[in-house]
């Protein structure tokens, strides 16, 4: 993972025209460092989604919106003995805050909230809106 | 296969029928334009010879002169050949997109015939539109006649496509004086023009989607800086490719350019700088002035960027007082060329007495008289050895006498 400060070069040395390649090696697949799985934006997060396992459906609506990857899924076979993703977590390395699984989360009570940086984990899901 | 054109070894061409010639020849992928007056027979000429079958290509039909550049961004960064025309009014349209052309380093070349920009609103030529484009990190060559057009045009694909370069080219003309003048023009055949042009040779193309690449990404305070730095570079060093395009160019067709090219300054007193049609009327003015036993040069920068000032110093080691005439209103200083020259003579240590003359806005007839008159005032400067006339004069202005100190 490298940050922006990580990948600073000098002017001789920096990408001609300021084209970037996504792979080092198009051929066996070698992500670029310009490639945005190996780019980390969570600096720029200023407030977080918290994600309640209770809560999910497993629809993976997140996982498809997430537009950096964030969310981590375990492959695990459902009642009528399918393959499945099941969400279990968030990466906090890649995730920049934009809110996108929040709105596209369908449950009545949403599996996933936007909770200040400062808020720790644990204490975003005790303050979670109960049904009426 | 695009059909082969049937050239005599002499044709009567305009500039534009020139330019559009030249286009055909380079066998450009993408021409993407939104025709414009005094380039709209440019555009006009290249759709015919494509409809014709002359041309391999595709012409895009675009709804603005900045869509027109935007296309052209985007047909080269796929990795396809790529010109386009324009003047005056679609150059200011399409220059936020020429920042974006050099940037990527994507080399197009624009036939442009320069034109004034209104208010108010003015057809004809001069060379705001090209002053306009200055800082846009584009390499500006000048052609003088529709021969140069032609010649010019040719070299630009060159210039622009070698390696050491990948910047995009334009190549001036002046507005009707060169544009829409007939003269004759001694074409390549279609098979030497193309082989002097060569093959295009895609660098980093979006269209291989195998490896694909960004184009237009983002660089905030940790990286513009190096990028442009970058670039100016590869302008900078650009004269030395171009000096190689130009004597291959010769070799070819005994046509010989320059960086800079001069008229009668080896034994000169005094010398005018100045760019586009009025330098042919300017060598006449020069021969009736040696006549009169003033000795008198000529200089022209081929290459208004990358400005050549060391040339320019150079060639004008020798002279007493130099007079740089702009085709454009500085606007609330003094011209650009004297700007630029001045520059390049002090960098070198030299002291001639400058003096700078507006001329010819808008199309405003320049003559051999006119520039008589600039250069009997800058011969009074060489012989009292100090500047007697105004720091700026206007050249052919009705009305009392208007000058700045």
């Amino acid at each position: 993972m490298a940050t922006p400060k990580e990948m600073l070069t000098t002017w001789d040395k920096v990408q001609f025209g300021a084209v970037l390649p996504s792979f080092e090696d198009p051929e066996r697949k070698i992500r670029s460092k310009f490639h945005s799985y190996n780019y980390t934006v969570a600096d720029w997060r200023v407030e977080k989604p918290v994600f309640n396992r209770e809560l999910c459906i497993d629809c993976d609506f997140c996982w498809v919106a997430c537009p950096d990857s964030c969310f981590e899924v375990e492959e695990v076979v459902n009642k009528r003995g399918k393959k499945q993703a099941k969400i279990v977590g968030i990466n906090y390395n890649l995730c920049k805050g934009c809110a996108v699984c929040v709105d596209v989360c369908p449950t009545p009570i949403k599996s996933l909230l936007m909770f200040p940086e400062y808020v720790d984990n644990d204490e975003a899901l005790k303050q979670w809106p109960k049904k009426d | 296969m695009a059909e082969r054109y049937e050239l005599k070894q002499k044709e009567v061409w305009d500039g534009n029928m020139a330019a559009a010639h030249a286009l055909r020849q380079a066998q450009v992928d993408v021409v993407a334009a939104y025709p414009i007056t005094p380039s709209t027979p440019i555009v006009q000429n290249y759709a015919q010879f494509l409809a014709d079958g002359y041309v391999d290509g595709e012409f895009v039909m675009v709804e603005s002169e900045h869509s027109a550049m935007s296309a052209c961004v985007g047909a080269a960064a796929a990795g396809g050949r790529v010109a386009t025309a324009t003047s005056s009014q679609g150059y200011a349209l399409m220059v936020e997109v020429l920042y974006q052309a050099s940037g990527m380093r994507l080399p197009i070349v624009m036939t442009v015939v320069n034109r004034a920009l209104a208010s108010p609103l003015n057809i004809h030529g001069d060379h705001a539109d090209l002053y306009l484009g200055r800082d846009a990190g584009w390499i500006h060559v000048i052609a003088n006649n529709p021969q140069e057009a032609y010649d010019m045009t040719l070299c630009a694909f060159r210039i622009a496509e070698d390696e050491r370069v990948r910047l995009p080219v334009t190549t001036n003309q002046d507005g009707f004086l060169v544009s829409h003048t007939a003269q004759v023009v001694e074409p390549l055949q279609d098979e030497d023009a193309y082989k002097f042009i060569g093959e295009y040779k895609p660098l980093n193309p979006m269209l291989d989607t195998k490896n694909p690449v960004t184009y237009g990404a983002q660089t905030e305070e940790e990286w513009h800086f190096e990028h442009k730095a970058n670039q100016h570079k590869a302008l900078m060093e650009s004269p030395e490719v171009i000096k190689e395009v130009f004597d291959e160019f010769e070799k070819l067709t005994g046509r010989k350019y320059n960086l800079v090219e001069s008229y009668k300054l080896d034994d000169a007193d005094i010398a005018l700088v100045l760019m586009g049609s009025a330098y042919e009327t300017a060598m006449l003015a020069v021969d009736k002035a040696r006549e009169e036993g003033i000795k008198v040069g000529l200089l022209m920068p081929r290459v208004f960027r990358p400005f050549p000032y060391n040339e320019v110093a150079e060639k004008l080691k020798n002279v007493k007082a130099v007079a740089a005439l702009d085709r454009s209103m500085p606007m609330g200083t003094t011209g650009a060329l004297y700007n630029e020259v001045a520059g390049a003579l002090a960098a070198n240590g030299q002291s001639a007495i400058m003096t700078n003359y507006i001329y010819g806005l808008g199309g405003r007839d320049t003559t051999v008289e006119h520039i008589l008159e600039v250069i009997k005032e800058t011969n009074e400067n060489a012989k009292a050895g100090k500047r007697v006339t105004p720091l700026q004069g206007f050249v052919n202005l009705r009305g009392p006498k208007l000058s700045f100190n």
